[in-house]
């Protein structure tokens, strides 16, 4: 905190016996002094580096508490006289009213920067949040927590002065005031005492040396205000005046507590922001003005109708309209509250949404794309190569964005791998492409599950493509499938150099058995097209309809098949649909 | 052909639109010649409406709307400019929208110059362009796979037998010379085919189009 090189408070403060077992208190109380942590001074205190000898002795509160001297004005006490006075005696306060007691927009404390010799000027009107109190809202309000030290009774008063940044004497009086209203005074200082925590004892502003620190007067000035209150109470109800009120108190205390449950809901962010909507509340815009009007008629309405209700003996529906009215009037004026909160939550629904769908879109081209991107900054040299990737990265992208195999499929949920024909002949596809470094372009019209006359014909056009890769010594494969009137078809086409087919060897298995073959075996055919110089074509057509009986075939023998596509042997096959048969009966 | 087919480019990457200019340039094919291009659909509807070239060639996805707010801006005002969509994307909802459009033409973006000049001619000529993956996608709208559709127009929600042919073999990755000799007719009777093709799939009410036209995904 305290830099080096910099005017710190003098290190030889004479330091109370009482802090002697709380080194870190003892150290903030030097650094920060004591009027600093005050919220109900709004205005900056200039930091304690750059405040002149003279002003540092003036402002008593700044003074550690001598030993023992615990007399009020000296004794660094948390008060308001004690306060203003220190604020009185500084230098270039009087631009700042000495109490200030509407919730402003936060002034800085300088205290939280001591060491700084920065000029008083400098500090802002921005409160950076006071030291010690630790949790602060982000607009630089404390959070609500009872006082530990200076308190009377609870530490109620004093923590919502400290919160709300007004004398403590303002709150108290509320207190006694809403006492007189049904008792409402007495239950919410009650309330509040059992639910709004303690400060936490260590880090305190203040520390151990305030526990005590009440002073005489503050505490007979508590009490009187206590005692008032209580005196109020009991008035009220002796003249029934509490009953009256009760009226309004119900349904205001109701909109209160719903209030208070939204207010609790919310995160600090969203409190500050309606902060400041309520500043536009009261603003100077005149819709606002004539919402304020507006409301407060409504709610005084109700009261008259609820007093002209007594005079006429109707009370329980003059009552009931003085109640609706009250609540029509508190609606009124909180519009502008709940019109956020609908659009805070509509915000919130569709942020969270969109972070979940970027967070799923992230992660996918993280995997995919840069890896990608990567891979070929690495292998520059290597063109083949990096086509490869780019081309693989290309099908895989299309494939997540339009579905299994980018085709007519789209729209549809996307279907598993190698469980239609569309996808396996896709994914096939996508192997030639990898494998030997060519563009394969599939087009699908149609789809059906797999069975395993489909793996076969999509392991011949595997061999046909990749026969097509190898040899007809092009860049592109051009891949059509149809499934029609119950029987599925593939063209494999290349504009390659292309042959004679007469001439074929019969050394040259491919095309004889893994294609031909193949497909005969599955009551298909294959019939190959080329001339020399005219590019090859090959059609493979396969019934889809004689295999619909035998059950959908899993993906892992639609692989296997299309790996060994030789072992399918009918034997195999019969094999599968009594398998099959027996699994479904 | 008396004068070369002016060309315009739109595409929202400066750097794709570079590398159409230099491939189109570097073939030496003086039918065409690239008159100018835009980058953004407002910028497009701006310069092709006061200078109208021969053809656009008009990228799918762009901000604010894409190439079908740029169809949707100029081809009624000015019918004698011919689209042709170039689009990376694979997806029946984009391609078959921007055909509904007014477009003559869909190729993808992994064309190659000599091709796309081809297709670039022939579409300011007045024939339609289809590459296989709309052959295919056109084929599947009209199919009757999940029952037979509701035909509120045989005339435009049906394919003639021929031209499904020719859709087939134009899927299958052939030329307009190739199905001609193929199925022994003209390459004009193909391109009247087509031409046919398209006014339907831009037309017709069948239930896949109007779907795919509506529901545009957006990725």
């Amino acid at each position: 905190m305290a830099r080096p090189g910099q005017p710190v408070p003098p290190p030889a403060v004479p330091v109370p016996p009482g802090h002697l077992t709380h080194p870190p208190a003892v150290r903030r109380a030097d650094l920060y002094p004591p009027t600093a942590p005050i919220p109900a001074i709004p205005a900056p205190v200039p930091p304690a580096g750059s405040a002149p000898p003279d002003a540092r002795t003036a402002a008593a509160p700044w003074r550690p508490a001598p030993a023992g001297g615990n007399t009020a004005g000296s004794a660094g006490v948390i008060d308001d006289a004690t306060a203003r006075a220190a604020r009185a005696a500084e230098p270039g306060r009087s631009a700042v009213p000495a109490a200030e007691p509407v919730i402003i927009a936060a002034p800085a404390d300088p205290a939280a920067e001591p060491a700084d010799p920065g000029p008083p000027a400098a500090i802002g009107p921005e409160r950076t949040p006071p030291p010690g109190l630790g949790h602060v809202t982000p607009d630089g309000l404390p959070k609500l927590a009872r006082r530990r030290d200076g308190s009377i009774l609870g530490g109620v008063a004093g923590g919502i002065a400290d919160h709300l940044h007004v004398p403590v004497l303002w709150v108290r009086a509320t207190f006694a005031l809403l006492a007189m209203m049904a008792g409402a005074g007495v239950v919410a200082y009650a309330l509040l005492w059992i639910f709004v925590p303690q400060q936490a004892p260590s880090g305190g502003h203040a520390g151990a040396d305030h526990v005590a620190a009440t002073s005489p007067l503050e505490r007979r000035q508590a009490l009187g205000i206590a005692a008032v209150g209580v005196a109020l109470l009991i008035v009220a109800t002796a003249l029934g005046f509490g009953q009256l009120l009760g009226w309004v108190l119900g349904p205001l205390g109701l909109a209160a507590i719903g209030g208070a449950f939204i207010w609790r809901e919310a995160d600090d962010a969203r409190r500050a922001r309606w902060r400041r909507t309520a500043a536009g509340i009261v603003g100077p815009s005149k819709a606002s003005l004539w919402r304020l009007i507006g409301g407060c008629t409504l709610v005084i309405g109700g009261l008259s109708v609820f007093a002209v209700g007594q005079l006429d003996f109707m009370a329980v529906r003059s009552a009931l309209i003085a109640v609706l009215l009250t609540l029509v009037g508190v609606a009124i004026i909180t519009i502008p509250w709940w019109l956020r909160l609908v659009r805070d939550l509509g915000d919130e629904r569709r942020g969270r949404v969109q972070e979940r769908e970027r967070a799923e879109i992230a992660a996918h081209l993280h995997d995919s794309v840069l890896q990608t991107l990567a891979l070929i900054q690495r292998q520059a040299g290597d063109s083949r190569e990096v086509q490869r990737l780019a081309r693989s990265q290309e099908r895989q992208l299309r494939t997540w964005l339009y579905g299994p195999a980018g085709y007519a499929s789209a729209g549809d949920k996307p279907a598993p791998p190698s469980s239609t024909l569309a996808a396996s002949l896709g994914e096939v596809a996508g192997e030639v492409e990898d494998t030997y470094a060519i563009s394969v372009t599939p087009v699908i019209v149609g789809d059906v599950p797999m069975n395993q006359h489909l793996a076969a014909l999509v392991a011949a056009a595997r061999e046909a493509m990749v026969n097509a890769a190898k040899h007809a010594g092009v860049q592109e494969v051009s891949v059509y499938a149809e499934v029609e009137d119950g029987t599925a078809s593939v063209f494999v086409r290349d504009r390659g150099s292309g042959f004679d087919p007469s001439d074929v060897g019969a050394d040259r298995r491919g095309l004889v058995d893994s294609i031909r073959g193949r497909m005969e075996r599955h009551g298909g055919s294959a019939t190959v097209r080329s001339h020399p110089g005219e590019g090859t074509e090959v059609e493979l057509t396969v019934s889809v309809t004689s295999a619909a009986d035998g059950a959908r075939w899993t993906a892992e023998q639609a692989r296997q098949a299309a790996q060994d596509g030789e072992s399918v042997s009918p034997d195999r096959t019969v094999q599968a649909h009594a398998e099959m048969k027996g699994a479904s009966s | 052909m008396s004068h070369p087919v002016k060309v315009f480019l739109v595409d929202d990457h400066a750097l794709f639109r570079a590398g159409v200019k230099a491939e189109l340039a570097g073939l030496d094919d003086d039918r065409i010649e690239v008159a100018g291009e835009a980058g953004s659909v407002g910028e497009a509807v701006v310069r092709i409406s006061s200078n109208p070239p021969d053809v656009v060639l008009l990228d799918v996805h762009m901000p604010d709307g894409g190439g079908r707010a740029v169809l949707e801006q100029v081809h009624r005002s000015l019918p004698e400019v011919v689209f042709l969509a170039l689009s990376v994307s694979d997806a029946a909802e984009d391609v078959i929208a921007v055909i509904r459009a007014g477009a003559r033409g869909y190729v993808t973006k992994t064309i190659s110059g000599r091709e796309l000049a081809d297709a670039v001619v022939r579409v300011a000529g007045g024939d339609a362009v289809f590459s296989p993956r709309l052959a295919g996608f056109v084929l599947d709208a009209f199919s009757d796979r999940n029952g037979p559709a509701v035909l509120a127009d045989p005339e435009l929600d049906m394919l003639s037998p021929r031209e499904r042919e020719v859709l087939k073999l134009l899927a299958r990755g052939y030329a307009y010379k190739e199905i001609a000799s193929q199925l022994f007719i003209s390459i004009k009777t193909v391109e009247t085919h087509v031409s046919s093709v398209l006014r339907k799939t831009q037309k017709s009410n069948r239930y896949e189009l109007s779907r795919w036209a509506t529901d545009r995904r957006l990725v």
